[in-house]
């Protein structure tokens, strides 16, 4: 066993890589057609959240600020597309940029207390977000717009050719799982971008000690308030993908419970893991529908009980277990790199609680 | 003007209950400076047991005590079984455990007792003495709790060796366990109190705004912006925050923008104060040393 990575085991693991990404794809191209309509849909959803959770995941995971106000950025997000769609004629495609610059500006704005606010004083601050908004929605002054406590009606969209597969018709179902599809692979290509380099280490430093990485130079308030914006436009623009699949918005539909599932989608995917958000999303997606059957309230004390176990056994989710199997499986030199690689080992635990006296 | 003071009264009342629900949080806090999301949810389901009581046909102050002992003792268990392994964990850790506590609660008021709006009687009769010009009776009534709760809560710190040895842990742990104190048990007490103070705040509550398993979830928010304007490591800064909140809530649902935002109030109170002030009007200024 030798310290030095082996040139060709690296080659080997990232061709390995590689073509499991290019079989995933495919799977998820050819899953539409295998499936009945409303699985699509759930499947749709699921890519929504996978990018709304990592989101979330930048901000929390990665820069070690915890949000519990999500929710309300994926509502204005939703909101926007809406509205735009809805009173000025938009096309469905073209929201989703005006969606993510606006809750980029936002959440941009809300980094600001942010910066001097940490640990439980800027959750509070953002738990704070996240009941304020549905009633702001609600406000009668914005009615006009927002369509009040009834919320907006969207038209599912046609898709613009069709053809059969599989003897299954491209319908506006599958056309849109097609669309969220092509979108979720640009956003998570441009945080695996974003992260794996400068910034992703950067933000990782804050995360762990802030005080050394202003000493090393990082500008930790244009950088912290910079993720809070692009940790919220990610989430903006599932939020707007969110409004196009359902084809409909409403306040209610972003209470307080969907930032904590955002949260919970976090958790369990695993803490700054980038794929981590797809485990969390199906996982939020999912276990909900399986609960449901025994009783309404049955999905949410399974979120809270696992939460609470996770944080005892498994703080970095399903990920972390990935990692830790997937080391162990490898030989020993692979291990090593495995730990090594900055933006992909996971410390167990995200330490903020030296942030929180300063 | 009779309507105007009878804003403020009523303001007071509240205020009264978002300055338990704020000391209720500012208790575990002085203790573990962790604030417990879950605090809204723990009195909500208190709540849920007394209303349990009641329908049984237990008289109103029974179930009152019968309440209280029980959230004093599942206080103490939670802290002791659930959150004493991360005692020394990051922040995030603690965030997510008080998270899933607050689930598991919301889920089993709705779970036992379904997501129904129920009533809940108030102990106060409507026509009864304590009904005067500003106050309805029981605005009155909860006022006198709350300020009971209060004062024997200061007595307790205040002249039980308990109490002491409750502040002694709290202010410095290490030198409280050098001379004996069981600071780890301390801190359950403390978690103890503070579920029960809740449960009478929830129990105050119920007759004004019903009860169903979100009840809490804005009296919360009222009692984080009533603690944070206190200043968070104050108790009477909590108590007294959490009257200028009730008041100012009152007042500007009112006058000036309606019922309809009033959570939107809570959210600028907090991040305002969090910004500007960020050691509230009666709290300590943290200096650390890098």
């Amino acid at each position: 066993m030798s310290a030095a990575p082996d040139p060709s085991s690296a080659d080997r693991k990232s061709r390995l890589l590689w073509i499991g990404l290019v079989v995933v794809l495919v799977a998820a191209m050819v899953l539409p057609f295998l499936v009945k309509n409303y699985r699509v849909f759930q499947f749709n959803l699921v890519l929504v959240y996978a990018i709304a959770i990592l989101g979330l995941n930048i901000l929390t995971g990665f820069n070690g600020q915890i949000s519990l106000g999500h929710g309300a950025f994926y509502a204005i997000g939703a909101y926007a597309a809406a509205v735009l769609m809805d009173r000025f004629g938009m096309p469905y495609w073209a929201t989703l940029p005006f969606s993510g610059l606006l809750c980029f500006v936002l959440g941009f704005l809300m980094g600001f207390p942010a910066l001097r606010l940490a640990g439980h004083y800027l959750a509070v601050a953002t738990l704070a977000l996240a009941l304020a908004i549905p009633q702001l929605l609600k406000y009668k002054h914005l009615e006009n717009y927002t369509g009040g406590v009834q919320g907006i009606v969207l038209v599912k969209p046609d898709p613009p050719f069709t053809f059969r597969f599989l003897d299954q018709p491209l319908n506006a179902d599958r056309w849109l799982y097609f669309f969220t599809l092509a979108v979720t692979v640009v956003m998570f290509l441009l945080a695996w971008n974003l992260l794996r380099g400068r910034v992703g280490r950067a933000l990782i430093a804050i995360r762990d000690h802030p005080i050394a990485a202003a000493v090393m130079g990082i500008n930790l308030p244009a950088f912290k308030s910079l993720t809070f914006g692009v940790s919220a436009a990610f989430t903006g623009v599932a939020g707007a993908l969110g409004a196009v699949v359902i084809a409909f918005v409403s306040p209610d539909s972003f209470l307080l419970p969907l930032s904590i599932f955002l949260l919970v989608g976090v958790v369990v995917g695993g803490l700054a893991s980038i794929p981590g958000a797809f485990f969390g999303a199906i996982f939020i997606q999912f276990v909900p529908n399986i609960a449901d059957e025994m009783s309404k309230s049955a999905p949410q004390a399974i979120y809270g009980v696992l939460l609470i176990i996770l944080m005892y056994l498994l703080p970095t989710g399903v990920m972390g277990m990935v990692r830790k199997l997937w080391a162990r499986w490898q030989p020993g030199a692979a291990r090593l790199r495995v730990n090594a690689r900055p933006g992909t080992s996971v410390p167990v635990s995200p330490d903020l609680t030296k942030e929180s006296t300063t | 003007m009779d309507a105007f003071l009878h804003q403020i009264f009523s303001g007071l009342a509240n205020g009264c209950i978002y300055g338990s629900i704020a000391l209720a949080l500012v208790m575990i806090y002085q203790a573990t400076h962790h604030l417990n999301f879950a605090q809204g949810e723990m009195a909500t389901f208190s709540t849920f047991i007394a209303w349990a009581l009641i329908q049984k046909g237990l008289p109103y102050w029974v179930a009152f005590s019968v309440t209280f002992g029980i959230s004093f003792a599942a206080g103490l268990v939670i802290q002791r079984v659930i959150l004493r392994p991360v005692e020394k964990a990051p922040v995030l850790t603690n965030v997510n455990v008080f998270i899933g506590l607050l689930l598991i609660f919301n889920a089993c008021s709705g779970w036992f007792f379904d997501h129904t709006v129920k009533a809940f009687p108030s102990p106060f009769a409507q026509e009864g003495l304590l009904k005067t010009q500003f106050f309805s009776a029981h605005e009155f009534g909860s006022f006198l709790v709350m300020l009971t709760v209060l004062l024997a809560l200061y007595a307790f710190f205040r002249f039980t060796p308990i109490g002491l040895a409750m502040r002694a842990a709290a202010q410095n742990p290490e030198s409280a366990r050098l001379v004996g104190i069981r600071v780890s048990w301390m801190l359950a007490v403390g978690w103890g109190l503070a579920a029960a103070i809740g449960a009478v705040a929830g129990m105050m509550v119920a007759p004004v705004v019903f009860l169903d398993p979100n009840m809490m979830s804005g009296i919360l928010l009222y009692g984080f912006a009533a603690a944070l304007l206190g200043g968070v490591d104050n108790p009477w800064g909590a108590v007294i925050g959490g009257l200028i909140v009730g008041v100012l809530e009152n007042l500007l649902g009112a006058y000036v923008i309606g019922t309809e935002l009033k959570l939107t109030v809570a959210l600028v109170l907090i991040v305002g104060t969090l910004t500007l002030m960020p050691a509230g009007l009666f709290g300590k200024h943290v200096v650390t040393r890098v």
